[in-house]
C-alpha cells in the first residue's frame, strides 16, 4: 500500500501549472506560471514578451507624424488617447497652441474611446466569470460608437485621426447628432448592466474582498488608473494636470477605499457615467475655428527631453522623447500602465484559490501588447 | 464590402477553383464527396486564438451585429484538438512562433488556417526596422486564406471564411489525402 | 511650488549634484554611486516627499548609457527628474531602487534586458521580453543588418 502512495505526487507538496500563452480568457498572450498547493496559490510569476516588437527601437527610425500610426496599436482599445498623448508632446515641445475647436473634439472622442473600452471591459469580466450573456449585450452597444468613429475618423478602432498641430480633417456633420443620440439611449441601457451583473449575488460572492490593495501598496508600486482608484489613491491624470478640454468640464474623480475585485469593477462601471456628463457638457459648445494649425512639411523638435501624460482607459500613460535636432527621435519611451499594472500580481493572488486568479487578472484589465511594446 | 460587386452566380461558380484540383471521379464518389464537403464547410469551430488587434476585430465578428454564428462557426474551441480552423488574428514574434507551430501540431485532420490582417498576411507595418517580428505566418505553418486589412473589418473577415467554405466544397478524396500529406509540418 | 523654490529645496539635500531648472521639470544629474543615497534623502524628507516613481528610461548617450528616474510626489504634484551616467560599456552597473520603491523592480528588468546594464541589490534580476542569447536591442551600435535598415 505503502508502495502505491509513494507513486504518485504527494499532497502536501507545491506543483507547477502553465497558463499558458494561448489560453481561453481574451486579454493576449499572457503565460502565468503558477505555483499552487492543493487550490490556494503560492507563486504566480508572470512571463511576458510574445508579442514585443520593438516599437521603441522603430520609432528611432521614423519621422514624428509616422509615430502615431504605431501608438495606435500599443494599447489598441484607447487608441485615440495614445494618439493624442504623442501630439501632446510634440506640441509642447514647438511651442503650438491648437485651437480650441480641436480641443473640444479630442476631449469629446476620447471620452467616447473611454465608454467603449471599459463596454469591452464588462463584457469580457462577464464572460470570464462565466457570464456569457454579457458578451452579447456589452458589445451590442459598443457598435454604436464604432459607427460614430467611423463615420468621422475613417476606422473602427484604429483611428489615426490625431496629427501634430490638430486633427486629420474636419469632423462629420453628422457627429454631433449622433453623438447625442447615443448618448440618450446608453443612459437607459446602461441599467441593465446593473440589473445582469453587478447585483447578481454569484459575482459579488466571487469579487467582494478578493485582490485586496492597500493604498499604500498601490502607491509604492505606482499603480494609476481605475485600479489605482479603488483603493483611494488619487490619481487621475485629467484632474490633476488637466490637458485639452478638461479644465473647462466639471466632473468626479470617482474614488473607493476598499481596493477589492468588486470595487475595482465598480469604479469603471461609474466612469462611464461620469464620461457622458463631460460629453454632454461638450458636445453643444464647440466653437468654430480651424482643425489644424499650419506645421511645416517636415517637423523638427528642438533639442532636449519632453514630457507628457495622459489619462487612457487604464492609468496613466507617459511619452517622454529625447530629441537631438533630426527629423527622427533620438528615445522614444512610452510608460505604460499595464506594465506597472502587472507587477503586483503575485502580491494580490498570495495565498486564494485558483478561480480568483482569473477574477483578478480580470479585474486589472490588462492589455498585454501595451505591456510589451 | 467586397460582396456587393461580385454576383451570386459567379460567386457560387466554383470552376476556377476546382481546376487547379485534380477532379475525375465518377458519380458515387462525387455525391459522397459532396455530402462530406457540405457537412465539413457548414461547421468550421475555430480556435481561441489571438495575439493582438485583430483579435478584437475577431470578437466582433462574433458579436451580434455581424454574426458568426450563422455559418456554423460559433462554438469556439479553446483547446486544439478539438478545434477546426485556427483564424491567427495578430503578430507573430519570435518568441510565440514555437507555440504556434506547437498548436497547429496538435489540431487533428481536418484543419485550415486563415491568417487575418496584415500583420499575419507579411508582418504589417512592423515590416520595417522591427527586429522581433515574423514577417508572415506563412513561414510557419501553410496557410489557405489570407484577408487583408489593418485590422479588417468583421465583413472581410466573413468573406474570408466564406472563400474557405468555397475552397472545402471542390475537395476530392484524392485531393483530400494529398493535403495531409503536404500538409503534415511534423 | 515654483521650480527655483524647488530647485532650491532639492539643491540643499543633493550635495555635490547638478541641479538644473529645465523647460518642464527641476533636473538633477547625479554620480552613480550617490544615487541611492539621493533619492532615498528625497523620498523622505517633508519638502519634496517623492513618493511615485512615475518611470525609468534607459539611455544610450552614443559614449555612455544612462538612466532617467521620472518621480512625482502625491501630496504636492510636483515632479522631479534625476539622471545618472556610467562610462562602462562592457559592464555597466548602477544600484538599484527596489529597496525604495517597488514599482522598480520591472522597470528595472526592462532596461537590463533592452541596454544591458545591471542593477546592483535588484532582486531577481532576469531578462523580461527577449531570451537570454539576444543582444542588447536599445544600444546605438546593434547591429542587425537582416531586419533593421541602417541609416
Amino acid at each position: 500500500m505503502e508502495e502505491a502512495v509513494k507513486s504518485v505526487v504527494p499532497e502536501n507538496e507545491e506543483y507547477v501549472i502553465n497558463m499558458g500563452p494561448q489560453h481561453p480568457s481574451t486579454h493576449g498572450v499572457l503565460r502565468l506560471v503558477v505555483s499552487l498547493k492543493g487550490e490556494i496559490v503560492q507563486n504566480v510569476q508572470p512571463h511576458i514578451g510574445y508579442i514585443h516588437r520593438g516599437i521603441e527601437k522603430m520609432c528611432e527610425s521614423i519621422t514624428y507624424p509616422q509615430i502615431i500610426h504605431l501608438t495606435d496599436r500599443m494599447d489598441y482599445l484607447s487608441a485615440h488617447i495614445n494618439n493624442e498623448a504623442v501630439c501632446l508632446t510634440v506640441e509642447k515641445a514647438l511651442g503650438i497652441e491648437v485651437s480650441d475647436r480641436v480641443k473640444y473634439i479630442r476631449t469629446i472622442l476620447s471620452e467616447l474611446t473611454r465608454i467603449q473600452s471599459h463596454q469591452l471591459f464588462w463584457a469580457t469580466f462577464g464572460m470570464d466569470l462565466g457570464a456569457l450573456t454579457c458578451f452579447f449585450y456589452g458589445l451590442r452597444d459598443r457598435e454604436k460608437i464604432l459607427d460614430i468613429f467611423e463615420e468621422t475618423c475613417g476606422g473602427r478602432m484604429i483611428v489615426s485621426y490625431n496629427a501634430p498641430g490638430g486633427l486629420m480633417n474636419d469632423i462629420h456633420p453628422n457627429f454631433q447628432k449622433r453623438t447625442k443620440e447615443f448618448i440618450k439611449y446608453f443612459r437607459k441601457t446602461i441599467h441593465e448592466y446593473d440589473k445582469l451583473l453587478t447585483g447578481n449575488v454569484i459575482f459579488q460572492e466571487r469579487t467582494k474582498g478578493i485582490g485586496r490593495v492597500t493604498r499604500e501598496d498601490a502607491i509604492g508600486w505606482g499603480m494609476t488608473g481605475p485600479v489605482g482608484r479603488a483603493s483611494g489613491f488619487s490619481c487621475d491624470v485629467r484632474k490633476h494636470n488637466p490637458y485639452s478640454a478638461y479644465d473647462r468640464v466639471t466632473f468626479n474623480e470617482i474614488l473607493y477605499d476598499e481596493g477589492d475585485t468588486f470595487h475595482r469593477y465598480k469604479v469603471r462601471m461609474d466612469e462611464m457615467l461620469e464620461s457622458m456628463n463631460i460629453i454632454e457638457q461638450l458636445i453643444d459648445n464647440i466653437p468654430e475655428g480651424p482643425w489644424t494649425e499650419k506645421m511645416k512639411p517636415v517637423i523638427k523638435l528642438p533639442e532636449g527631453e519632453y514630457f507628457q501624460s495622459v489619462e487612457t482607459a487604464r492609468g496613466e500613460l507617459g511619452v517622454f522623447i529625447v530629441s537631438d535636432g533630426n527629423k527622427n527621435p533620438f528615445r522614444v519611451k512610452f510608460r505604460s500602465p499595464n506594465f506597472v499594472n502587472l507587477a503586483p500580481l503575485n502580491i494580490m493572488s498570495k495565498g486564494s484559490k485558483i478561480a480568483d486568479l482569473v477574477a483578478i487578472s480580470g479585474s486589472l484589465d490588462l492589455i498585454i501588447p501595451d505591456i510589451d511594446r | 464590402m467586397g460582396m456587393k460587386g461580385i454576383k451570386n452566380e459567379e460567386f457560387r461558380d466554383n470552376e476556377t477553383l476546382a481546376k487547379l484540383q485534380e477532379s475525375g471521379a465518377n458519380v458515387f464518389l462525387a455525391t459522397i464527396d459532396g455530402v462530406i464537403n457540405w457537412g465539413r464547410k457548414n461547421s468550421l469551430w475555430p480556435l481561441t486564438f489571438a495575439t493582438s488587434c485583430c483579435g478584437i476585430e475577431m470578437m466582433a465578428t462574433g458579436a451580434p451585429r455581424h454574426d458568426f454564428a450563422r455559418f456554423g462557426m460559433e462554438v469556439y474551441r479553446a483547446s486544439p484538438r478539438q478545434a477546426d480552423v485556427i483564424v491567427v488574428a495578430g503578430t507573430i514574434t519570435n518568441k510565440m512562433a514555437p507555440v504556434l507551430k506547437m498548436l497547429y501540431e496538435q489540431m487533428s485532420e481536418p484543419k485550415y488556417v486563415v491568417a487575418m490582417g496584415a500583420c499575419a498576411i507579411s508582418g504589417g507595418p512592423f515590416y520595417l526596422n522591427s527586429y522581433n517580428v515574423v514577417r508572415g505566418v506563412d513561414h510557419i505553418i501553410p496557410v489557405d486564406v489570407f484577408v487583408p486589412g489593418c485590422p479588417p473589418r468583421p465583413e472581410a473577415l466573413l468573406y474570408g471564411m466564406m472563400q474557405l467554405q468555397r475552397k472545402i466544397d471542390t475537395e476530392t478524396m484524392k485531393s483530400r489525402k494529398k493535403r495531409s500529406e503536404s500538409h503534415n509540418t511534423l | 511650488m515654483e521650480k527655483k523654490q524647488l530647485a532650491a529645496i532639492a539643491a540643499s539635500h543633493a550635495p555635490g549634484a547638478v541641479v538644473t531648472e529645465g523647460l518642464q521639470f527641476v533636473e538633477i544629474s547625479v554620480e552613480p554611486d550617490q544615487l541611492l543615497k539621493i533619492a532615498g534623502a528625497l523620498k523622505y524628507n517633508r519638502e519634496t516627499l517623492l513618493d511615485l516613481l512615475v518611470s525609468v528610461t534607459g539611455m544610450d548617450w552614443g559614449q555612455e548609457l544612462g538612466t532617467i528616474y521620472h518621480f512625482r510626489s502625491t501630496t504636492f504634484n510636483h515632479m522631479i527628474v534625476l539622471k545618472t551616467r556610467v562610462s562602462d560599456r562592457e559592464n555597466p552597473e548602477i544600484d538599484s531602487l527596489c529597496s525604495l520603491y517597488n514599482a522598480a523592480e520591472f522597470h528595472e528588468r526592462e532596461v537590463y534586458d533592452l541596454l544591458g546594464i545591471k542593477f546592483r541589490g535588484h532582486p531577481d534580476l532576469r531578462r523580461l521580453f527577449l531570451d537570454s542569447t539576444w543582444g542588447f536591442p536599445l544600444r546605438k551600435d546593434y547591429k542587425d543588418d537582416i531586419n533593421i535598415v541602417a541609416k
